[in-house]
């Protein structure tokens, strides 16, 4: 009867261990299922690098590269604010601040990570894009730079934790070591901290911008949404993932829009694939 | 010629105001909300249906709709992420297999919030028939915070000495009572704060829930797990874009509430860490 | 009469050649000592005999094990781990209160009545010399005995399930002279009921308690016999080397 049970449930948690596979497995299909559709009446590659996404003129025209750009300026923007500024922080928490100092900074940091993306997004509504929209005189302020710094700010708790991590995980002998040699607390940090821990911190920078490209809501909320090839940082843009989620309510299930937003779907999860695998890589590297 | 010192004060000077340019603007974000939203906020706000085109009234029906989410979310996750915990932390080899598996946790863990809206839209919704309801959206949350219960509890099992199973099995109890018996009980501080950091990524969340179940307004409450609801970070999304002329008390009273919900949830995870470090045995 | 019959026996762990070709015998009833240097492999030989090295994913063994005639890797596990005791170097009380360390594997095999198990549990502390000093706080938690208490607490908990065997694996590494000495006051009073098996770092200790006494050395098993005849006239001259102290 015992026995009878154990097996049971052992296979059970055989099952459930297989789980993440199976869902991501389960995501890439039903992505595939509906986003492949499209590709019966639009070629690829003007998929792809169609310049112009009218998904509802008739005929509907639906060239993503507007979008695609839009993602990838907001996210180089959020990256060039992000990185220095987030292995800043990193650095100022692994190495310099005071032991009581130092656990509040994680708090806050940790905070960032728990508020949600819609909040951030109403928050930069109503600070950030009337800022720039006064310091640039631009019509609106729903632009790729606001995009960007906000996005920029969702990126800090994960480029700086992870980071952080890896930089504690450099043995501590050889900061001791430069240190013995009459290095400079910051000629060790720069000269062997920051190259042992080199892996570690570019899997954070990876993690941080596939977290940039993911966001949805509060992108949606300050970047202005004008599907059209960015000539600057300082004009409206939309992001894949808003498009999805701004146009998903009104696309009629089984239209050609509807396959078409699931096909940018795939081209996201393509995207978040690629980051996470490389990232868990060189976490790997690290490690060994 | 270069002082070295002189090089490491401005180096930490500059370090320093990067740490500040990250948690000064949190101080803010979270002051001015409280100090905007706070006026917002009275019993008419937490019990009444929104009225007058969502300008007035309360937020009721949006702040049961999200704890029904978060619940359903929670029932579903809960119990696969923990035996898959298990299995990683207990029975699976160092081989291939496990490899994959922990890479496709990563996976998970990294796909976009609204790919996962898209993808429960497909299965859920349109597939299965389920319609936009709290069934979809429950199990499209449940899916996505699934990575963060199998990594928090994965990692509480093994927090667990070793040798504590080495004597389990020593006296002959099996692998199975030794996790139920042992492992399990002592792990359990650690699966909650993941479980509960877990649920506050659920009630935060909008994107997943955009196609799955979000009603833009209901004036009244759901009545079963195939209705539509209202959810919160839903709700301040469409109150700040969609509707012209709402009072920005009630933007920032909506804000209030959702950051404090979700901000109670990591507070008490914080907690239960703590009390748990505080009273380990070994 | 022969508990242990052991043929040709070879362990790996990974690339590591742990233990090579040992042959010997183990008698019921008596206290065999297994001593030698770190990494001799005698924790390894212990670990065999209850199938412990199994949890081990790059274990590998040839060569064969009876108890009694019969393969160990032919016995349930289980049952084989109830059969034989074991009791680890540090003492290691599970994070439950002193009654439930007892009885804890009694539970596991499927004991539910509380009587029984009461019996039991004050059977096996009597054995263990720690009754009359736990007797009013059995529901206290484990951890607040002392370490001599812990570590008759772990032998007490091997006792109550009934193993006719058991390995002790440096009882004593981590206790004082006092407590070193009530450890060892028990497993000679233990001996007329089970087989024991001994492994200690503290050539003194085999000396003292018992009866034969094994020396390993890098995994092999260089000479078995009386303790005294080891410990006055040993065969080969780097066991003598050994308890000289001269390594190890």
């Amino acid at each position: 009867m015992r026995k009878l049970k154990e097996f049971i449930i052992e296979k059970l948690i055989l099952i459930c261990g297989l789980a993440s596979i199976f869902f991501v497995v389960l995501i890439f299909l039903f992505l595939l299922k509906e986003g492949l559709a499209v590709f019966k009446t639009v070629n690829p590659l003007k998929f792809l690098f169609g310049k112009s996404w009218y998904p509802i003129s008739e005929p509907a025209q639906l060239g993503i590269l507007p979008l695609i750009l839009g993602s990838l300026l907001v996210t180089l923007g959020a990256a060039i604010i992000s990185i220095p500024i987030g292995v800043g922080c990193a650095i100022y928490i692994a190495e310099i601040a005071p032991l009581k100092i130092k656990e509040i900074l994680k708090a806050g940091i940790e905070l960032l990570a728990a508020i949600p993306s819609v909040v951030l997004g109403f928050i930069g509504m109503v600070t950030l894009v009337p800022l720039v929209k006064n310091i640039f005189h631009l019509p609106t302020g729903l632009t790729a730079l606001s995009g960007s710094i906000m996005l920029a700010f969702m990126a800090m708790p994960t480029i700086v934790s992870i980071a952080e991590d890896a930089l504690y995980s450099v043995p501590k002998t050889y900061k001791e070591g430069a240190l013995a040699l009459g290095a400079t607390h910051w000629q060790a940090i720069w000269r062997v901290m920051l190259p042992a821990a080199s892996s570690g911190i570019l899997a954070a920078v990876m993690l941080g911008i596939g977290r940039v490209i993911g966001e949805t809501m509060a992108v949606m909320m300050i970047t202005g949404n004008a599907a059209v090839i960015p000539k600057s940082i300082l004009v409206p843009v939309r992001t894949l993932t808003a498009t999805i989620a701004a146009e998903m309510g009104e696309a009629v299930v089984g239209s050609e829009h509807y396959f078409a937003l699931f096909a940018i779907g795939i081209v996201l999860f393509v995207i978040s694939f690629a980051i996470n695998v490389s990232a868990d890589l060189f976490l790997h590297k690290r490690q060994q | 010629m270069k002082n070295p010192y002189r090089t490491q004060n401005i180096a930490f000077f500059f370090l320093f105001l990067a740490t500040l340019l990250i948690i000064i603007p949190v101080g803010l974000i979270v002051v001015v909300i409280i100090q905007k939203g706070l006026p917002a906020i009275n019993w008419q706000f937490l019990s009444d249906i929104p009225r007058q085109g969502m300008r007035a009234g309360g937020i009721l029906p949006a702040i049961i709709g999200t704890l029904y989410l978060v619940t359903g979310a929670i029932i579903f996750a809960l119990p696969i992420g923990l035996l898959s915990a298990i299995y990683l932390s207990e029975y699976a080899k160092d081989n291939m297999l496990t490899r994959i598996i922990k890479l496709a946790i990563v996976n998970l863990a990294g796909v976009p919030s609204v790919v996962y809206g898209l993808f429960g839209l497909a299965l859920f919704v349109v597939f299965l028939k389920f319609g936009a309801s709290i069934l979809s959206g429950s199990l499209t949350l449940g899916i996505m915070i699934l990575p963060v219960i199998i990594t928090a509890s994965s990692e509480a099992l093994e927090s667990v000495p070793y040798s504590f199973r080495e004597v389990s099995l020593s006296l002959g109890a099996s692998k199975w009572q030794t996790t139920r018996h042992i492992v399990l009980p002592n792990a359990l501080p650690g699966i909650l704060t993941g479980t509960i950091l877990g649920l506050g990524r659920a009630a935060g969340e909008t994107a997943p829930i955009l196609f799955t179940v979000a009603a833009f307004y209901l004036p009244q409450l759901p009545k079963s797990i195939f209705d539509q609801a209202m959810a919160l970070p839903y709700h301040l999304y469409v109150i700040s874009t969609q509707v012209p002329n709402v009072d920005e008390k009630v933007r920032y009273g909506t804000a209030l509430v959702l950051l404090t919900l979700v901000l109670f949830m990591n507070l008490v995870a914080i907690i239960i860490r703590y009390k748990f470090r505080k009273n380990k045995k070994w | 009469m022969v508990k242990f019959k052991i043929h040709d026996l070879n362990i790996w762990f990974g690339s590591i050649h742990a233990l090579k070709q040992v042959n010997m015998e183990i008698q019921s009833n008596e206290i065999l000592s297994i001593i030698g240097p770190a990494n001799s492999g005698k924790t390894t030989f212990l670990r065999t005999l209850n199938r412990l090295n199994d949890l081990n994913t790059n274990f590998k063994m040839t060569g064969a094990v009876e108890i009694e005639g019969e393969d160990i890797r032919g016995i349930n596990i289980e049952v084989l781990r109830r059969k034989i005791g074991m009791v680890f170097a540090l003492p290691l009380p599970l994070p439950l209160s002193i009654f439930e360390n007892v009885s804890y594997g009694l539970r596991m095999h499927g004991e539910r009545k509380k009587k029984k198990l009461e019996e039991k549990v004050e059977e096996a502390l009597q054995q263990a010399y720690l009754w009359e000093e736990v007797k009013n706080r059995l529901e206290e938690s484990a951890f607040k005995l002392s370490g001599g208490q812990q570590q008759r607490l772990c032998i007490a908990r091997t006792l109550a399930v009934g193993p006719e065997v058991i390995l002790f694996d440096e009882p004593c590494s981590g206790l004082d002279p006092i407590s070193t000495a009530k450890v060892e006051e028990a497993m000679v009073k233990l001996k007329q009921k089970y087989t024991i098996v001994l492994v200690t770092n503290n050539v003194k200790q085999a000396a003292r308690v018992g009866d034969r006494t094994a020396f390993f050395l890098n995994g092999e098993l260089i000479e078995l016999d009386r303790t005294d005849k080891i410990f006055t006239a040993p065969f080969d001259k780097r066991t003598d080397g050994y308890i000289r102290g001269k390594f190890g």
